[in-house]
């Protein structure tokens, strides 16, 4: 394993703590019917979602999914603004008009989670074009689930991506399951990455639930789409322990499989790493664990305490 | 099988039991979607289906849903009767190609060689806290295409009525099905050979007064506004327009006529919408002449829907809307 410097290991360890913490409160407060509307959750995908991110470099782009929370704290998202975005506040990061579904900070380089499965395909090729045509030297990370390979968005883009050399990585988070129906029922191929052959781009699949691989591959793709070298597609095999939204009875998996995964949480492997390689002391681990928890009660807090938008602000910003 | 039974249930269920019927009737009727097999549909309109019909006629789709509707267009020109449903209507956007320039041309352009039997069942409205990507009612879209039917029931009986006529039509029938609803109740009849027509405008409450004409959720919001309305002695006659394309315009007209003054209400956006159309119609019928003050239309603002509960509900007309703009209608001079 590649020995990184203590500070990537401090902040991936920290937010992907933050990430848990946040969903779980996210889970709580829906659950409690304080928040109205729906929301997917990543727990469990904590290593896709955030070590992925920990891989760019400033100025680099992002284009999330429905299921984007993580993605969106590995991006560097302030947790505050998030949560007051959920509970639907002028301060959130959408002004209250995206909530969970839609998280964005355009500005920033996060294009947006998206509502429509597939959605973030073209959008990330343009963004892409964009960095070519203007040189900057920025890479686009799009994410995306493994039933939203189905849609045709994703072919084309793959190949539009392909043809024009557009710096994009794509990577696709298999957690086995397009809401119910199980990868093997929505497609014949074990590995989804063998759907970059047909674009001719480099393809992999890597385990998505270890954080220092899902970091270190993402370095190396990053790098040969930086190089003008194309894109590249990653599939990181991961799983989703709560369910595919806040309604849904999981008839579809067993518990059996649910603690199957949880044995091999992304959190709980990169805590073993840290300590069995001595990164840090049980304390300090402790400490960033109790810090990352503190933030998302200071964040639901923040968010308690934002003010509601005014009512005419329904009609501002249809247009610019 | 004749039955004179009637039961309560839910819009939900009603529509579940018209598939279930129509697909006992007909072996060509079959069913696909995301997730409507094991999962039972993301509302739960299909609930037990697949352990009923099996995957052969239940087929759960990988997340394609321009693959479903051509498939259905395919299926449906070579002896099929597919339903076909699509997880929010949101996503008839990935489907119009299919649904546009080949389902409802077909019969058409090939000079009535064809002819495409299917159902396309679309979960419309907002009211959910689902934001913008979640919540359209794009109808009046589906209503422009010459070719397509659209309808849309507001009670339970009306859509186990509307939902078998639309799988025995033998054009592409768009069913729109309002998420609001779903949960709602009333009684149905179990009749098996119970068919709510295509093309048919229904009074839900008759009254001299004012008329509304109103469809899906609002109708409803508009039920309430006539009953608190008729403790003040105002008498409002509700018309609802139960399949949009081809409108049944005769009750609206004979409604106008008698009452001198109208409300057109929707969800959808106002420009562009259906009630821009109904206005247009009663404009041009002999109701005109009878009109007592200008035509109203209570529509959505012309914003995408957004997430913030009081703003969700800001976008929609409320009851409330319903019962100033029946004052605005009376006090004209
Ligand atoms: C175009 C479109 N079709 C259907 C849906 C409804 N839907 C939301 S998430 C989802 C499953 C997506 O599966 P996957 O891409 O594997 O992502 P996951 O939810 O597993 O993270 C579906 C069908 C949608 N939002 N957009
Ligand atoms: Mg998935």
């Amino acid at each position: 394993m590649i020995e990184l410097p203590e500070k990537i290991l401090l902040r991936m360890y920290y937010k992907m703590n933050q990430a848990r913490f946040f969903e779980e409160k996210v889970d709580d407060l829906f659950t409690k019917g304080l928040v109205h509307g729906t929301t997917h959750l990543s727990i469990g995908q904590e290593a896709t979602g955030v070590a992925s991110c920990m891989a760019l470099e400033k100025g680099d782009l992002v284009s999330l999914t429905h299921r984007g929370h993580s993605q969106a704290i590995g991006f560097g998202l302030d947790v505050n603004l998030m949560m007051a975005e959920i509970l639907g506040k002028a301060n959130g990061y959408c002004k209250g008009k995206g909530g969970s579904m839609h998280i964005a900070d355009v500005r920033n380089g996060n294009l947006g989670a998206n509502g429509v499965v597939g959605g973030g395909f073209n959008l990330s090729c343009g963004a892409a074009l964009t960095q070519k045509y203007k040189k900057t030297g920025k890479v686009v990370l799009c994410f995306a689930g493994d039933g939203a390979t189905n849609e045709g968005s994703f072919h084309e883009s793959l190949n539009l991506a392909s043809i024009w050399k557009l710096p994009i990585v794509f990577l696709i988070e298999n957690n086995l399951y397009g809401m119910s129906t199980p990868v093997a029922k929505h497609m014949n191929i074990e590995n989804i990455s063998d759907r970059s052959a047909s674009y001719d781009m480099p393809g992999l699949t890597i385990d998505g639930n270890d954080p220092l691989e899902v970091y270190n591959i993402l370095l190396k793709a990053l790098r040969y789409a930086r190089a003008g070298r194309g894109p590249v597609l990653i599939e990181a095999k991961t799983y989703r322990y709560s369910g595919h939204s806040k309604s849904d009875a999981q008839d579809y998996r067993t518990r059996e499989e649910v603690e199957e995964w949880q044995k091999r949480d992304p959190i709980l492997k990169m805590k073993n790493y840290l300590k069995d390689n001595k990164v840090f002391t049980d304390k300090q681990i402790l400490t960033m664990e109790e810090e990352a928890k503190d933030s998302i009660e200071n964040a639901l807090e923040f968010a308690m305490e934002s003010p509601e938008p005014e009512i005419t602000a329904v009609l501002d910003d249809v247009y610019a | 099988m004749n039955n004179n039974e009637i039961q309560n249930m839910t819009y939900r269920e009603a529509i579940r039991l018209g598939m279930i019927e129509e697909m006992q009737r007909d072996d060509n009727v079959i069913f696909m979607g995301e997730d409507i097999g094991v999962y039972g549909g993301a509302f739960g309109l299909s609930q037990g289906m697949l352990e009923e019909f099996g995957e052969e006629r239940i087929l759960d789709t990988p997340i394609s849903e321009a693959a479903i509707v051509g498939t259905a267009v395919g299926a449906a020109t070579t002896g099929l009767r597919p339903i076909c449903e699509i997880m929010f209507m949101d996503f008839v956007t990935f489907a119009m190609d299919a649904l546009v320039n080949q389902g409802a041309k077909m019969r058409y352009m090939f000079g009535g060689q064809t002819q495409v039997p299917m159902v396309l069942r679309l979960p419309a409205g907002s009211g959910t806290g689902a934001a913008a990507q979640h919540s359209q009612s794009l109808e009046a879209w589906l209503c422009h295409v010459p070719g397509l039917k659209v309808v849309t029931p507001s009670t339970p009986a009306q859509a186990k009525g509307l939902i078998k006529a639309a799988i025995r039509d033998n054009n592409p029938v768009c069913f729109i099905e309002h998420k609001l609803l779903y949960s709602t109740e009333g009684e149905v009849p179990l009749d098996e050979d119970f068919i709510v027509e295509i093309e048919k405008t229904m009074t839900e409450r008759p009254g001299k007064d004012v008329t509304i004409v109103t469809y899906g959720t609002l109708l409803p919001k508009a039920m309430e506004a006539a009953a608190f309305l008729a403790e003040e002695g105002i008498e409002v006659e509700i018309l609802n327009p139960i399949t949009l394309y081809p409108m049944d315009m005769k009750p609206i007209v004979d409604s106008v006529i008698k009452t001198g003054r109208v409300i057109v209400a929707h969800e959808a956006a106002k420009t562009g919408g259906l009630g821009g159309e109904i206005v247009a119609r009663i404009a041009e019928s002999e109701a005109f002449d009878y009109l007592n003050a200008p035509m109203i239309r209570l529509a959505g603002l012309d914003v995408p829907i957004p997430y913030n509960k009081e703003l969700e509900a800001a976008v929609i007309p409320q009851k409330s809307d319903f019962i100033r703009a029946v004052y605005r209608l009376l006090d004209h001079e």
